[in-house]
């Protein structure tokens, strides 16, 4: 079928602001949105410039708005989309470098500010360290995040300040403060109780809704937010 | 151009290259250079597990394991290292959980195993549970736990900086050159020991479960300045990616008891390997459903087949192959399990088969998967560049762009994570050992003489090819002749093809000629890369005669150990020539026998 893909467009070394770039071609329903990019660079304009690597929804680079919500284009299929007319413009609340390109530096400072990484200074036992089947699961949904930053891209509260710690750090933090094996929760909870902390979050729930993992973002936030209060890791 | 100086560098931020950097800064000033951002990277789309006889779910050992990997190899794997690595494992998978992997578990806690394709109890030949697992994102978890612990040791990263030169002084390793993807600009990385973890090449091929990023581009840049390759001719086919997209689909499904169906309704697996079935090698897998679609039993005589893992199929099979529980009951699964076990794969055949995996099963085909091939190494990561293993100083490679070589002619499942840990771990310890007591090579006069010149030529190209329709013809023809099934006539062809593709190639204009972020002027030198490694793994497989692991010719059907249990060295001269010269695989313990499964 045909198909008609609007893309934003800006190159900093010769646009002083963007603009957008319609290009019509043909597209099978099952193509992904990604494939018709990587048609438009191959055969209209070898400037366009975006990010991908895995293309099936694992490596997190792609992340992208189209029609209004943010996917990975990868992951986004034509026929999901039920309509022909196709718009792909940058995540928002991140500086845009080129076309499809963002600045991801203060993405990734968010998520290194809530201690992403499993703390326990115990003398490690000689084999693993045993784990419930329960304890286990008290975090699965959280250890799927690829940081694509759709979900804090997705955030209104982002938007209006880049201040806010956003969902994607709380999930990582989520991650490691309900995993029994961890000795630092209480750290990680004093640094998201901070006024850029969880209670940003008015659980609007965009992240939940766009998240191309499906983690249950609002609730982890949520459960974070709990934490806090309670004092308690339930 | 800006200068830098570490001890240490590491190229590539995957499984290897966080496991190298991490080690390495243990006591040397380290960096990680890396073309994505590190999570970005390829290790993170594996799934099923990594090997290791921790016996946590039944009897097992290492030396099991040892035995199932050399005969994985179909004998060409070097059996002094694979005993290292699979006696590493244990360890290793240890030392992943200290790090906070989240494995799965055992109703007593311990991390959970599942079996996979080759993994036998040796006394029965029976499968063996070795892959131990987190549900079916195994390398997601590892790729995430090891770059928060390099974040957590403040280990040093150059995110989006593009490798593209090797710097080589005194025939020891210098350092690189790498172009900053946001400015263009070029950076130099002075360094006493460099090592490359950029991962594999299967986009020369047409159906491929690899990232658009793995275009080989340690290979190239190494075999651009002198040093071999080996076994380049070996490359793996996974028998299950998804139906013309080539998105990998665990072996782990087949462990779960799924099975693969051809278009008359059978499990065909049962006349190819009567003892273990569908939980074979991947070479013997692949070729047996290369020859069911030829014969014309496809799914209503297409090129692909079903993986059915829906619960009534695998209960039924399960009941006739007698699989029993740890209890002793009988095996079952209910799709709820199935979809707690496999979760992502649940997710990828939704979204992109529109298939429902617990009630239809998956259109399947062999896709192109793994680089067995690579820069020749020992088992401490130290690059060895001839016959005799001469170690060049310096320069050291991990994860699947070394070949040390642990996986000979066909690589079993959950071995390349291990390789990744395991060599990782041990090229980075070796590296700061001898940046520690060495002294920086001096930089050659002009350090980016040679990449200035590959991208001008990039940069002036004159012509009206197109990127897409020369990647396009390299892919297709190097499936169709230098894939599952080769003959010498289909590979001369191949070649031929692939010269003329290295000239159209050099008519690929640039168009975008801006320094921020130009990822046409990248994709253009990738392909070069992809390119040179076609022309090489061509060469080196129409000279071998015979039929061994990944590489089977119609012409050859039968391995020849007489002449051919050897490992092929390649290099690239500077007229281009490619020179093969042959060293011996290392046997210790394993004489070749007749590989059954």
């Amino acid at each position: 079928m045909q198909v008609t893909v609007k893309v934003y467009r800006f190159n900093p070394e010769k646009d002083k602001k963007s603009h957008y770039e319609t290009y019509k071609l043909e597209a099978e329903p099952t193509d992904r949105i990604l494939d018709m990019l990587e048609y438009i660079k191959g055969y209209y304009d070898g400037t366009l410039s975006f990010r991908r690597s895995c293309a099936h929804g694992i490596c997190g680079s792609d992340g992208m708005r189209i029609n209004g919500r943010n996917y990975l284009a990868c992951k986004a299929l034509l026929k999901d989309l039920h309509t022909n007319k196709i718009t792909v413009e940058p995540i928002l609340g991140l500086r845009v470098i080129k076309d499809l390109i963002v600045d991801m530096e203060q993405f990734f400072a968010h998520y290194k500010s809530v201690m992403p990484y499993f703390v326990n200074d115990e003398p490690e036992p000689p084999q693993e360290r045993l784990q419930s089947i329960e304890e286990r699961e008290r975090f699965d949904d959280t250890t799927k995040c690829i940081l694509c930053a759709c979900c804090t891209t997705s955030c209104p509260i982002f938007w209006a300040s880049d201040q806010y710690v956003g969902p994607a750090a709380i999930v990582a933090a989520h991650r490691f403060i309900f995993d029994s094996r961890d000795k630092a929760a209480a750290e990680r909870l004093r640094i998201l109780n901070d006024q850029f902390g969880v209670y940003r979050c008015h659980t609007i729930f965009n992240c939940t809704e766009c998240c191309p993992r499906e983690i249950e973002i609002t609730q982890a936030i949520g459960e974070v937010k709990a934490a806090i209060i309670t004092g308690r890791l339930d | 151009m800006k200068k830098h100086q570490f001890d240490v560098i590491v190229i590539g931020a995957g499984g290897a290259g966080l496991m190298a950097a991490l080690y390495a800064s243990k006591t040397a000033n380290t960096a990680v250079i890396s073309k994505l951002y590190p999570t970005r990277s390829h290790t993170g789309t594996a799934q099923g597990g990594v090997g290791a006889a921790l016996g946590n779910e039944e009897e097992d050992h290492w030396e099991w394991h040892t035995f199932d990997s050399v005969k994985g190899s179909d004998y060409l794997g070097d059996q002094d290292a694979i005993e290292f690595m699979c006696y590493e494992a244990v360890q290793a998978v240890y030392e992943l959980e200290h790090y906070g992997l989240p494995f799965s578990r055992t109703p007593e806690g311990k991390i959970a195993q599942r079996p996979f394709g080759g993994h036998t109890n040796n006394v029965t030949g029976k499968p063996v549970r070795r892959a131990c697992y987190a549900a079916d994102r195994t390398g997601h978890m590892i790729l995430q736990t090891l770059y928060q612990q390099c974040l957590k040791n403040n280990v040093n990263f150059f995110d989006e900086f593009q490798v593209v030169d090797l710097l080589v002084v005194n025939g020891a390793a210098a350092g690189v050159v790498a172009i900053e993807l946001g400015t263009s600009e070029l950076h130099i990385f002075h360094a006493k020991s460099v090592i490359l973890a950029t991962g594999g090449h299967g986009r020369v091929w047409d159906i491929t479960s690899n990232a658009y990023a793995y275009t080989g581009d340690g290979i190239a840049i190494t075999m651009r300045r002198g040093v071999p390759m080996e076994d380049m001719e070996f490359f793996q086919f996974h028998p299950t990616g998804i139906y013309k997209l080539g998105i990998l689909i665990t072996e782990g499904v087949r462990g779960e008891g799924g099975v693969l169906i051809n278009g008359k309704g059978e499990r065909f697996m049962e006349r190819y390997a009567p003892r273990v079935k569908d939980l074979a090698s991947r070479d013997v897998i692949s070729r047996a459903m290369y020859l069911e679609i030829k014969a014309g039993n496809g799914i209503n005589g297409q090129n692909y087949l079903y993986l059915d893992v829906r619960p009534e199929t695998v209960n039924k099979y399960a009941a006739l192959d007698g699989r029993k529980r740890l209890d002793g009951s009988p095996y079952t699964m209910t799709g709820e399990e199935i979809i707690a076990k496999l979760p992502d794969i649940v997710d990828f055949a939704r979204t992109y088969l529109g298939v429902d995996p617990v009630a239809q099963p998956m259109p399947v085909q062999p896709t192109a998967h793994y680089t067995m091939g690579g820069i020749p190494t020992n088992r401490f990561g130290e690059a060895v560049i001839d016959e005799n293993n001469t170690v060049m100083p310096g320069l050291y490679a991990a994860g699947e762009v070394a070949c040390v070589s642990v996986h000979g002619a066909n690589r079993l499942g959950t071995n390349s994570l291990l390789d990744l840990i395991v060599f990782g771990k041990h090229s980075g310890l070796r590296a700061a050992e001898f940046a520690l007591g060495a002294d920086f090579q001096p930089l050659p006069a002009d350090p980016t003489e040679y990449t200035r010149t590959q991208f001008d030529a990039i940069r002036n190209a004159q012509g009206n090819e197109k990127i897409l329709e020369v990647s396009g013809k390299m892919k297709t023809i190097m499936m169709d002749c230098v894939g599952m099934f080769r003959t010498g006539e289909g590979m001369q062809s191949a070649l031929q093809t692939v010269r003329e593709l290295r000239e159209r190639y050099k008519h690929i204009p640039l168009h975008d000629q801006g320094k921020i972020f130009n990822t046409e002027m990248i994709n253009i030198w990738e392909l070069g890369n992809l390119l040179e490694i076609a022309e090489v793994v061509t060469v080196c497989a129409l000279a071998r005669t015979e039929s061994r692991g990944a590489h089977a010719r119609d012409d050859y059907p039968k391995r020849d150990d007489v002449n051919w249990l050897k490992h092929t060295l390649s290099w690239v001269k500077p007229d281009g020539v490619i020179e093969l010269r042959y060293k011996p695989v290392v046997i210790t313990k394993y004489q070749p026998m007749e590989r059954v499964y």
